[in-house]
Parts: structure tokens; C-alpha cells; sequence
């Protein structure tokens, strides 16, 4: 298993898997309804122009979500390509 | 616990009263397609209003089944999860479980889900075949869904759940007609899909439910659906209308949180994998990729490479926002003026008809005059909805919001308010109304409360009124003028900003507002539905807003007009004899120390109908001739003003209150159109009054440190 990132660290077109994420906060339970949880493959598609929030690929679909709750979840990068 | 639900099944509507028609809820996730569905649904016959307590807007029609029978369709608002966060989505959730005592339970739910995004989308789902009631599952978008190289079993789905699976396109029609064969069926099967509930928490709903269905008399399966929603509802939003959780269910709901957090389970994570874990072994099964899917960016990956890069992105939001205020500018004095000439010929018959006298004055200096004061609103608020309907539904909307996050994150708030607050440089109001995309209460709230800080198209005239007084002579470069008209829309900007960070500082403080938001896929609008909703919202503004406008311009009339002098002097006396006069004369010890004399005074008084009339007023007190040639009149306005003299023969209107007259109206709070539609966002007289004297409080301190710093100087 390599080093786990932040997801707010990714680089952009980067893809990884979701390992860690907080357990309470609302933040982090809509996200887990929103689909995005442990063992979850996301990629990061690009930040916005002034630098936050981002915006992810999960489960097809398009999500934004800001760096300060991106720093809180942990993802494993998939390996280069 | 294992819970196999019986796969029996349920009537068609409550027994007993087959005289009712039966009610059906829709429900889904945002941008699935669901207010085109229940347009599709229901065509025009649909009923705007609010749930009573809360500024949610609450969305009935009428459907008729393919016998022709009607029925009743409620749209809920667009809800990822059940657990609400908003008070929007608590009402959704409310509903659903029967706790608003203002609408009953529906007997039947309709579920739209996005079938290019099954996972996500059925997650809701997931949690409200855990109602026990019987649902119709609508799989829409099966267009994009098949362009995108998904192949969905329908049967096998229908198989599964053990429910009606209709797939549909709703923005063409495709499916309507089975969706309505299924609404119509006399019975309808409950659904037979069973999931374990997680064994870490399967006790604690056990319990939870045990109590609910004791202390809070919840029928059985809503209780266990409750039970496991509580689970997931940290932070849960109560809203107006709901009826609370009886004090024994809080308890042990409670305890078994603390339990938890000692021993660290996940409550809330075990129970939405567990969810996600069904739904995955269920779309495993029933979506199939045909083709290479993943080939290549999609279109609106394509689109948003330019429409959010760091270079173009700003061109784009720029270029829209320009053609957005352009048309308005353009556009809107076209109706404007078929406005103010329909309002002529009605006046001219009125004439006609009544003899001179004061209920001819009533009538038409009044009631005609006030009526004119709503609807000279409309074009513009027409064309601003015309917009944000059409930002909202391809999509760009989100990605306005994505773009400005940061910027608005400075003051505390989040990338929505962008839009509600931009649209505010042309009228507040729509502004005021778009604010119900922003989910926080209290960001909308505090969003609300700037907006009019905004420059609106009623202060322009004022502004250009006072800049010509200031700079008469075309010696003056344009540069200077156009650079102090710049001023006041950047004063009332940063007057926006400042508030709203106070305000996020101290009255409303709140959690750090999220951006956890969808970027929904562009999609063209179908320009029927974007019309409908132009027209509900203008009528919503008309309905509520005009009522409270058109009494309110009535009783300014009146201000105005009465005591009436006794012999017939000219316009000039008649004003200043009337109370709006004496209201000149009672205000001026308090705008005296900016500056402004009652005559000044009577113009701040009248300006309450709209902020331009103070040109009007000032054309009357002045006594300035109209000749029907608009250039003349503000070119003689604007000389009668600048000759206008204080008693002691200085001039009135020295450039030092030309200049505190704009920035008093940049700050202050003027219009009662805008607080006639604060007090229906906000549900009551509070917030609109309280923003009346926070803003004008503040105009009059900038106003006076203005002036006498101004007058020590020697200005
Ligand atoms: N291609 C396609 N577009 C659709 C379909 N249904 C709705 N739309 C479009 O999707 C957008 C969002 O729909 P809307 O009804 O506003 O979504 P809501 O947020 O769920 O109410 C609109 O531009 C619709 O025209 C569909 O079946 N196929």
C-alpha cells in the first residue's frame, strides 16, 4: 500500500481510492451519502480558478467540496500511469 | 436484524373516504429531471404557496390518471438523503414520514431517479422503501443514460425491488404514459427488497424503533425507517411544522450515541456502506457497460474546461453576466414603456369617466398610480428570472458558484449568494428571491440582508440626477463623472461585503458554510419549462409582494396629497402644506446635521414607493415644468436644483450634499417593494424592519461623519 494523501493534495487528473474519512460532522455524513466513502475510487478534476474549492469525480458524477474538508480525507493514489 | 418486508398489498387510497382524491409525492435527488416530470405531469394546473412556518416553497398540481381520474401531486424539494440539512430538505423528510400536520401522509410516493447516476440516486430511494409505502420507481434520463453507454434492465430492476420501474425521458415525454398507467393502478405492491441492517447497530433500532412506535405512535415500519434515520440525522434540522421526538426516544437515542463514541463505532458510516453495499450488489446486477464508456472527456468536461479555467472561466462568467444586465438595460424599457402607456390610457378613460374631485384623485393619483408601482417592476424582474431560471437549469448555476466559493468565502459565506447578490445591481428583489438556492438559513438570511446595499436601476437616476448638479457643464472629462458613479456601485459593494461579515461574526453566526454541491451535467432547458417558472415566480411576487407595495404607495398618496390647502395653489404649496411636507419639516433636526433640509427631507419621504422618485418629488417641489421631453426636464431639473437656495441665500445643493445625498442613498433602505418581499422570505416583520434601521442607521453615520468632516474641511 503506498503513502496515503490528502484528497486535497491530489494532483489534478489524479485518481485514488478513499481509506479514511472522519467519522462525525455533518460534512463528512452527507458526503458518505453523496457516495463518497471508504474504499471509493475518486479522481480530482480540477480546483477553481481562485484555488478552492475542488471539484472530484465519484461515482460518475461531479462533486465540489472545499480543501479544509478535502484535508480530512485520506485517499491512496493509484499508481502512476 | 433482518427485516424480509411482506410483499402484500396496499390500497390505492385511504379507505373509508373514497370521496378524497388520492395524494402521490414526488421525490429525488436535485437536477434529475423532477420538476420537468411533474410539469409533464400536471401541465398548468399547479399551485404555488409555502409551508405554513417555514419559506420552503411548497409545490401542488393536479394529475389525471389515464382514466381521467384527478389526483394530487406534491413535489417535494430535491433531496439527496433523508437525513435533511436544509430546511428544504426537512420538509421533504416531514412529509415523507407524516410529521407536518399541514399536509398528510401521501399515500403513494413517486421516486425519480437520474439513471446515468443510478448508485447515488438510489440511495434516497434506498431509504424510503424502508417507508413500507407503496412506491413507483421513475428511471429518467435514459437518453443521456444510453449515450453514455449504460444499459439498464428495467425488468430485472423491477424484478428486484419487487415495484413498478418506469424509464422515462421527461424533457421529451417519453414514458409519461406508462408512468401514468402505474399511477393509476388500483393497487400497487410493496416493495420486497430486503437489506441487513449492520449488526453493530441492529440493537440500537431495534430499541429506537420499539420506542417509537410507543412514545411517538409511529406505525411499525415508519417507526424502524425513523429509527434508522436518526442514525444518520446529526445536526438534524427542525423546522416549523414538524412534530418533535418524544423525550424517551431522545433518551435512548442518545445513550447509544455516547455508547458509541467510547467504544468509536461508526454508527453513521456502517449504516450508509451498508446501504451502498445493497445498492451496489443491485446495480451489479442491473447496469451493464456497454462499450468503452470511459472514452474520452464528456461534453460538459469539455465545457467546463473553459467555462471554469482559470483564464476563460472569468471571461465567461463576465460575458454572462454582461448579456444578463445589457438585456435587462435594453429589454426592460420597451415594457416599461407600453407599462407607463397602458397606465395613461387607463388613467385617461378613469378622467373620463369620474368628475374632478378627490375620488378621482383617490383612483388615479392612487390606486392607478400605486398598481403602476408594482407591475413597472415586472419586465426587469421577469428578465432577471428569465436568467437564473436559465443559469439554474443547464447547469451554470453551479459552476457560477464553484467560481466565486473563495471570493465569497471571505465575508463567511458560500459561492451561492454570488448569483442572488449580483442580480441585485439591477433590483433586489428577484435577487432576494433566488436566494432560496442557498441552503443555510442563516447564509440566505444574511445574503437577504445586504442585497439591497447592491446599486439597483431605481438609484441610477437619483445618482445621475446629483453627478449633473455636481459637474453641470460638459467641461468636466466623462472620466470623472462615470469614476463617481463607479464610487457609489463600489461603496454599496463593499457596504454588502462589510455587512455580511459582520454579520457572520456576530447576529448570525454559524458553522462555516460548506460547497459540498453537484456540478450537474449542461443540459439544454426545455424553454417551456424555463417560461413557467418566469411566470410562477413573477406571479408569486405580484401575489405577495404587490398587495403590501400597492397599499403602501396608496397610503404615500395620500401622505401626499392631504391636508388638501384651501384654495387652489400650485403643486408646490399643495406638497408642502400636505403631511408629507410636515414629515419634510418633523425629520429635518434629524437630517439637518448631514446637511439636508426638509425639502430634501419630503424627496428621502416619497422615495419609500421607489428611490427614483425622488426626482419627481423634487420636480414638484421645485416647481420645474414638464414639458414631456425627458432630456429638457432633467436638463431643467437639474438647473432648478442648483439654484435652489437655503433661507440665508447659499446655495442648497452644494457639491458636499449633492455628493452626501448619493452616498445616503447608496446605504440606506428605501424601497418597501423590497421589504414587502424580505418580510415574505423570512416569514414575518422582523428581519425586513430590522434591515429598515440597520441600513438607514448606517447611511445617516457615513452621512454625517461625510458632512461635517466635509464642512470642517471647507467643502
Ligand atoms: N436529456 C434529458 N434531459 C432532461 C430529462 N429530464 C430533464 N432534463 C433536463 O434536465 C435539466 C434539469 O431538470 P429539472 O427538471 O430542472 O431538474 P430538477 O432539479 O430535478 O427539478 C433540465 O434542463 C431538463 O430539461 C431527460 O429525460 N433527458
Amino acid at each position: 500500500m503506498s503513502a496515503l494523501l490528502k484528497l486535497s493534495e491530489l494532483a489534478v487528473n489524479q485518481s485514488g481510492t478513499v481509506r479514511e474519512m472522519p467519522k462525525a460532522g455533518v460534512a463528512f455524513i452527507r458526503l458518505r451519502e453523496m457516495g463518497l466513502m471508504a474504499g471509493t475510487p475518486v479522481r480530482l478534476v480540477r480546483v477553481a480558478p481562485l484555488g478552492d474549492p475542488i471539484e472530484i469525480k465519484v461515482r460518475g458524477y461531479s462533486l465540489t467540496l472545499r480543501k479544509s474538508e478535502a484535508a480530512e480525507i485520506l485517499v491512496e493514489p493509484a499508481a502512476a500511469n | 436484524m433482518s427485516s424480509k418486508l411482506p410483499s402484500h398489498i396496499a390500497p390505492a387510497a385511504t379507505p373509508g373516504t373514497p370521496s378524497r382524491q388520492p395524494v402521490y409525492a414526488l421525490v429525488g435527488n436535485p437536477n434529475c429531471g423532477k420538476s420537468t416530470l411533474f410539469n409533464a405531469l400536471t401541465g398548468l394546473k399547479q399551485k404555488v404557496g409555502n409551508y405554513p412556518g417555514v419559506t420552503v416553497e411548497r409545490k401542488v398540481g393536479t394529475a389525471y390518471t389515464q382514466h381521467g381520474h384527478p389526483l394530487t401531486l406534491i413535489d417535494l424539494p430535491g433531496t439527496y438523503s433523508l437525513a435533511a440539512r436544509s430546511p428544504d430538505e426537512a420538509v421533504t423528510r416531514d412529509v415523507l414520514l407524516g410529521r407536518r400536520a399541514d399536509t398528510a401522509m401521501p399515500d403513494r410516493i413517486v421516486c425519480i431517479v437520474d439513471a446515468t447516476n443510478l448508485e447515488r440516486n438510489l440511495y434516497l430511494v434506498h431509504q424510503i422503501l424502508d417507508l413500507g409505502r407503496p412506491v413507483i420507481l421513475v428511471l429518467n434520463m435514459m437518453d443521456l443514460a444510453r449515450a453514455a453507454g449504460l444499459d439498464i434492465r428495467v425488468a430485472r430492476l423491477e424484478k428486484e425491488l419487487g415495484i413498478p420501474v418506469i424509464a422515462c425521458e421527461a424533457s421529451k415525454g417519453t414514458g409519461i404514459i406508462d408512468l401514468k398507467l402505474a399511477m393509476s393502478r388500483p393497487e400497487l405492491p410493496l416493495s420486497r427488497h430486503a437489506w441487513t441492517v449492520p449488526a453493530a447497530i441492529a440493537t440500537a433500532v431495534s430499541e429506537l424503533q420499539a420506542s417509537l412506535q410507543d412514545n411517538d405512535k409511529k406505525p411499525p415500519l415508519i417507526a424502524r425507517a425513523e429509527a434508522l434515520l436518526l442514525l444518520t440525522d446529526q445536526d438534524s434540522v427542525r423546522v416549523a411544522g414538524s412534530t418533535p421526538l418524544s423525550a424517551r426516544t431522545e433518551e435512548i437515542l442518545r445513550g447509544w450515541e455516547k455508547r458509541w463514541e467510547t467504544e468509536g463505532t461508526d454508527w453513521a458510516g456502517v449504516l450508509v456502506n451498508a446501504r451502498y453495499d445493497a445498492i451496489g450488489e443491485l446495480t451489479a446486477e442491473v447496469v451493464h457497460t456497454a462499450g468503452d464508456l470511459a472514452a474520452g472527456p464528456s461534453a460538459s468536461d469539455r465545457i467546463d474546461s473553459v467555462a471554469t479555467h482559470p483564464v476563460w472561466g472569468w471571461v465567461v462568467l463576465g460575458s454572462i453576466m454582461a448579456v444578463m444586465f445589457l438585456s435587462i438595460f435594453t429589454f426592460a424599457g420597451v415594457p416599461m414603456g407600453w407599462i407607463e402607456g397602458l397606465m395613461a390610457t387607463v388613467s385617461g378613460w378613469v378622467s373620463a369617466l369620474l368628475p374632478e374631485g378627490e375620488l378621482h384623485d383617490l383612483i388615479i393619483d392612487g390606486g392607478l398610480a400605486g398598481i403602476e408601482g408594482v407591475i413597472i417592476f415586472l419586465p426587469q424582474i421577469l428578465i432577471l428570472f428569465l436568467f437564473i431560471g436559465l443559469l439554474e437549469s443547464t447547469g451554470y448555476m453551479a459552476r457560477a458558484a464553484f467560481i466565486m466559493d473563495r471570493l465569497m468565502s471571505k465575508v463567511g459565506l458560500n459561492g451561492r449568494s454570488f448569483i442572488p447578490l449580483l442580480s441585485s445591481y439591477a433590483c433586489a428583489i428577484p435577487g432576494i428571491m433566488a436566494a432560496r438556492t442557498i441552503e443555510q438559513p442563516k447564509d440566505r438570511l444574511v445574503t437577504i440582508l445586504v442585497a439591497p446595499f447592491m446599486s439597483c436601476s431605481a438609484r441610477l437616476p437619483v445618482y445621475l440626477l446629483l453627478i449633473a448638479a455636481i459637474m453641470p457643464t460638459d467641461e468636466v472629462p466623462i472620466g470623472t463623472k462615470v469614476g463617481l458613479m463607479l464610487l457609489m456601485y463600489a461603496l454599496g459593494t463593499f457596504g454588502a461585503f462589510g455587512f455580511a461579515w459582520l454579520f457572520k461574526k456576530t447576529l448570525l453566526r454559524g458553522a462555516p458554510p460548506l460547497m459540498i454541491m453537484e456540478l450537474p451535467p449542461y443540459r439544454l432547458p426545455r424553454l417551456r419549462d424555463v417560461f413557467m417558472q418566469m411566470v410562477e415566480r413573477g406571479g408569486l411576487f405580484i401575489k405577495r409582494a404587490g398587495t403590501v407595495i400597492f397599499a403602501l404607495s396608496v397610503v404615500l398618496w395620500f401622505l401626499a396629497s392631504y391636508p388638501k390647502v384651501p384654495d387652489d395653489q400650485n403643486d408646490t404649496d399643495a406638497l408642502a402644506h400636505s403631511y408629507a411636507g410636515r414629515a419634510g419639516h418633523v425629520i429635518e433636526p434629524a437630517i439637518a446635521p448631514l446637511g439636508f433640509d426638509w425639502r430634501i427631507g419630503i424627496g428621502l419621504v416619497q422615495s419609500l414607493a421607489a428611490r427614483e422618485v425622488f426626482n419627481s418629488a423634487m420636480s414638484v417641489i421645485f416647481a420645474v415644468e414638464e414639458t414631456g421631453d425627458e432630456d429638457a426636464d432633467t436638463g431643467h431639473l437639474r438647473d432648478a436644483i442648483r439654484a435652489a437656495e437655503r433661507p440665508d441665500g447659499t446655495p442648497l445643493f452644494t457639491p458636499l450634499i449633492c455628493l452626501n445625498l448619493m452616498i445616503f442613498y447608496v446605504f440606506s433602505m428605501q424601497c418597501i417593494s423590497t421589504l414587502a418581499v424580505v418580510k415574505r422570505e423570512t416569514n414575518g416583520w422582523k428581519w425586513p424592519l430590522f434591515q429598515l434601521g440597520y441600513m438607514t442607521g448606517f447611511a445617516w453615520l457615513v452621512c454625517l461623519g461625510v458632512y461635517q468632516v466635509g464642512t470642517a474641511l471647507g467643502f
